[in-house]
């Protein structure tokens, strides 16, 4: 069970990393909006997953996508941002308790009206931090929040159409 | 300590967070010119603001000495200063022009003595025979005539201001010529009188009087304004006061002109005389 899980992520991590820093990083609007798909593995990792090793996988996820943006440091930056708002979001509106058999926080299993919340707010915050360090200047903010909501926008689009086709109805 | 690693445990989310962050921006900044430049820009910045505070402060403490040295430039400046030394050259600008010749031509000199509260007022300029200026040229100042040439020496001249009882200049107001005097029962040296006008000529308050070119000046320039005209008892002459254009009072540079023509012309109306 535990030995599935983890297989379950590691290929997930090689299929989005893949998709991003192969096929994601040339598609674009006129530099505004621009998807990061691979998030969505760290959105997916299970609930029980001890926070220490959440940062570390989230910083890692960053680094590795870095690494092929030339970036380095810019994507683990905003990872650590987006390991932190989950943290915060799923102790706030999930039950752990509540949740011992769900393993990770799928759309099949948390149900449509969460799970695109829960995107939402992970993308735009991972989104806001990424653009604020690649601009560095907070005196272009407008510009900045802009890029932030059309790129959360394509992100959470792509997002939804990965988990529907990967849909599989978990019934409880 | 038990109580500090409770509470680092407690929120271990944001203190993972932290670490995480700031690794990743000294990453950021350490691995991508362009955050690195942006980031060591911002932090000049800071420092400059810093140093410029500071700086400003102790500015303070130093002014009495920064005082003393500038006192001390100062001198040394002054020193250098044209007006310490005595300038031998002339400046004396002619125009080669093949259609017309050359007939006057401009000496400068400053005005070294002055007055105008005397009933006669001379003026001392620092240009004498060694510059070409020779007794009777005329002298204006850039606004209007000042005097003629009395006495010259080696490196100096006087003036026979206007301010004189003995001038007479040779005016024209409306194109009719007059003589300007000064000193017949007028004393204040903003104002002069032209007399010779006969009173059948209209002259209106505002009027512009200029040289005639029948004296040592140049036709044209400028004297002055007509402030005042009226008749004086019983005399075919109108009685015109003018506001002098030149300022007596704070005189500083005066244009000696030379008459290229003046030996010329004396020669010619001697023999008038003789015959």
């Amino acid at each position: 069970m535990m030995g599935g899980i983890i297989l379950n992520n590691i290929i997930r991590f090689v299929l989005l990393i893949g998709l991003q820093v192969f096929f994601l990083k040339n598609i674009g609007f006129y530099n505004l909006s621009s998807p990061f798909l691979y998030i969505l593995f760290i959105l997916l990792l299970p609930f029980k997953i001890p926070n220490g090793l959440l940062f570390l996988l989230a910083f890692f996820t960053g680094l590795t996508v870095d690494v092929f943006y030339d970036t380095l440091g810019l994507n683990a930056a905003a990872c650590s941002v987006l390991a932190f708002v989950r943290i915060i979001f799923i102790s706030v509106t999930v039950q752990k308790e509540g949740f011992d058999n769900e393993p990770f926080p799928s759309l099949g299993i948390m149900g449509f009206r969460w799970f695109i919340f829960y995107a939402i707010i992970l993308t735009f915050f991972h989104h806001l931090t990424l653009f604020s360090f690649e601009t560095f200047y907070f005196s272009e903010f407008g510009y900045i929040l802009l890029r932030t909501i059309f790129s959360s926008f394509f992100t959470i689009l792509l997002m939804l159409l990965a988990e529907f086709i990967f849909f599989r109805k978990k019934l409880r | 300590m038990r109580n500090l690693w409770i509470f680092i445990s407690k929120y271990n989310a944001f203190f993972l967070l932290i670490f995480f962050l700031v690794l990743s921006l000294i990453l950021l900044v350490n691995n991508n010119s362009y955050q690195r430049a942006s980031a060591w820009n911002s932090s000049n910045f800071m420092i400059g603001l810093a140093y410029q505070r500071v700086n400003s402060f102790t500015s303070y403490l130093s002014l009495g000495r920064t005082n003393d040295s500038l006192a001390l430039e100062n001198a040394v400046l002054r020193n250098r200063l044209k007006t310490s030394l005595f300038n031998d050259s002339i400046e004396q600008h002619e125009v080669t022009d093949t259609l017309t010749e050359q007939q006057y031509t401009y000496i400068v000199a400053k005005v070294i003595n002055n007055s105008i509260h005397q009933k006669n007022n001379y003026i001392t300029i620092n240009r004498g025979l060694n510059h070409g200026i020779q007794k009777g040229m005329g002298v204006v100042s850039a606004k209007g005539i000042v005097g003629i040439v009395l006495n010259v020496s080696e490196r100096f001249a006087t003036i026979q201001s206007v301010l004189h009882s003995d001038t007479r200049i040779s005016a024209s107001v409306n194109g009719d010529i007059g003589s300007l005097v000064w000193g017949e029962g007028n004393y204040d040296p903003r104002l002069a009188i032209l007399k010779d006008i006969p009173n059948h000529v209209i002259v209106k308050r505002g009027n512009k009087v200029v040289t005639s070119g029948y004296s040592l000046f140049p036709s044209g320039l400028e004297i002055g304004r007509v402030t005042r005209t009226g008749l004086k008892g019983g005399d075919s002459f109108l009685d015109i006061e003018i506001w002098l254009s030149t300022n007596f009072s704070n005189l500083q540079y005066v244009y000696v002109i030379n008459n290229m023509f003046a030996q010329e012309q004396k020669d010619l109306e001697t023999l008038n005389k003789t015959e």
